[in-house]
């Protein structure tokens, strides 16, 4: 197996399925400054998606370009956690999955700048920039809203309540992961998510909202069983490559 | 036969789409112009990884060489080392706010969580009391702002470090 390029299609399916489901609030942002917010941020992630994919099919070495790789697997083939392809239901439920994500996403990639692997490290270096952006905005939303009215109170914490499930997978592992350690390509899982506990705790708490007691987690996507919701992504996102194969704008 | 100078005169020529009042040098996107085995590469960085003027701005360099009869050109993308605000010179600072555009402040935002949004002033009334409407803006390298004092709206193209 060429664990590089497993890796590399972790990263960037996860930046291209949330980058999808963020793209999906484009016209229905709860107020103006908000559907700019996330269709920006949405930018961000399908950015990073271009890079990751494009360097995971060099990397691959038969010749598959980013975007055959983003439009042409099946989904057994996409290796995003599970957490990302969660549907975007109320604002507070899509702030909550945003902040989970980017207080993991921060840590790894200040982590994958030190990658023994250049170019993950000039694509780590060059997204947490962004990604730094990402999580003021997601943190002060879910304290805005935790904090808030009964009602946006109850809502993420609800969100909470569902979304935790799927939180540990995001530090999931297996021979991968272990490979690559061996390399300094990437780095302790644990120490990322101590830093990713750190923040969560902090923010949640400002937020008066409680982790859920029950420890049951999920898990599935790192090794292509996925949700019921990636199906219908795809069928969206693939549409028209499907129908159309090679069409360019 | 063009020289190395000539080019960089020419990149001075080629705008940014989105922002028009830069130029693509202004904006410290080319990082390196060589010849290599007879053509010219040119180096360019994005500024956002989503930057979707970056395929525009490759057409355009290559658009403006070969209207002033330079062949054999390759464009070349690099991340790293990665763009900030930094990279931005200051003629292209001084145009941003001539263009209405608050220029980004030199203040390295240390704490990720919690801070307070820097103090922009005004472009039009150089007020310094200005409140933050937003951090995302029209374009993923700007953040919407409004002057307290004359009400103008505006955009701060904001601080990346």
């Amino acid at each position: 197996m060429n664990t590089l390029f497993e890796y590399l299609v972790r990263l960037g399916d996860d930046s291209l399925i949330l980058g999808h489901r963020l793209s999906e609030w484009c016209g229905h942002g709860p107020i103006l400054e908000e559907d700019i917010a996330m269709t920006n941020i949405a930018l961000d992630l399908v950015g990073q998606a271009t890079s990751i994919l494009k360097y995971a099919g060099e990397v691959e070495g038969r010749g598959r370009s980013e975007d055959d790789i983003a439009f042409l697997r099946f989904e057994r083939e996409y290796r995003n956690a599970l957490l990302v392809e969660q549907p975007n239901e109320d604002f507070g439920v899509t702030m909550m999955r945003q902040f989970l994500f980017d207080a993991y996403r921060k840590p790894l990639f200040e982590q994958l700048t030190k990658s023994s692997d250049a170019q993950l490290a000039a694509i780590a270096e060059k997204s947490l920039k962004e990604t730094k952006y990402h999580l003021k905005h997601s943190a002060e939303w879910v304290i805005r809203l935790g904090d808030g009215t009964e009602e946006s109170h109850n809502r993420v914490q609800n969100a909470l309540n569902d979304l935790w499930r799927y939180t540990d997978e995001l530090f999931f592992e297996n021979e991968v992961d272990e490979d690559l350690r061996g390399k300094g390509v990437i780095f302790s899982s644990e120490e990322l998510k101590a830093s990713w506990s750190e923040v969560v705790e902090k923010v949640l708490e400002q937020a008066t909202l409680s982790i859920p007691d029950n420890g049951w987690q999920h898990d599935g996507g790192r090794r292509g069983l996925h949700s019921e919701h990636l199906g219908y992504i795809l069928a969206e996102l693939q549409y028209m490559q499907r129908a159309y194969p090679g069409m360019e704008w | 036969m063009v020289n190395k100078e000539r080019i960089w005169e020419l990149m001075e020529e080629v705008f940014d789409p989105e922002v028009p009042v830069l130029t693509i040098v202004d904006l410290g996107v080319v990082r390196d112009i060589e010849m290599v085995d007879d053509s010219w590469k040119i180096t360019i960085t994005p500024t956002y990884s989503g930057c979707p003027a970056m395929k525009r701005i490759e057409d355009d360099i290559l658009e403006k060489l070969a209207e002033n009869d330079v062949q054999n050109v390759s464009v070349d993308l690099v991340l790293s080392p990665a763009w900030t605000t930094d990279w931005l010179s200051e003629n292209g600072k001084r145009k941003l706010k001539e263009y209405g555009i608050a220029p980004p402040v030199d203040e390295v935002d240390k704490s990720v969580l919690f801070a307070e949004p820097p103090t922009v002033p005004c472009p039009k009334c150089d007020s310094k009391h200005t409140k933050m409407v937003s951090q995302f803006g029209s374009t993923a390298c700007k953040a919407h702002y409004q002057c307290q004092d004359c009400m103008e709206p505006f955009d701060y193209f904001k601080c990346l470090k």
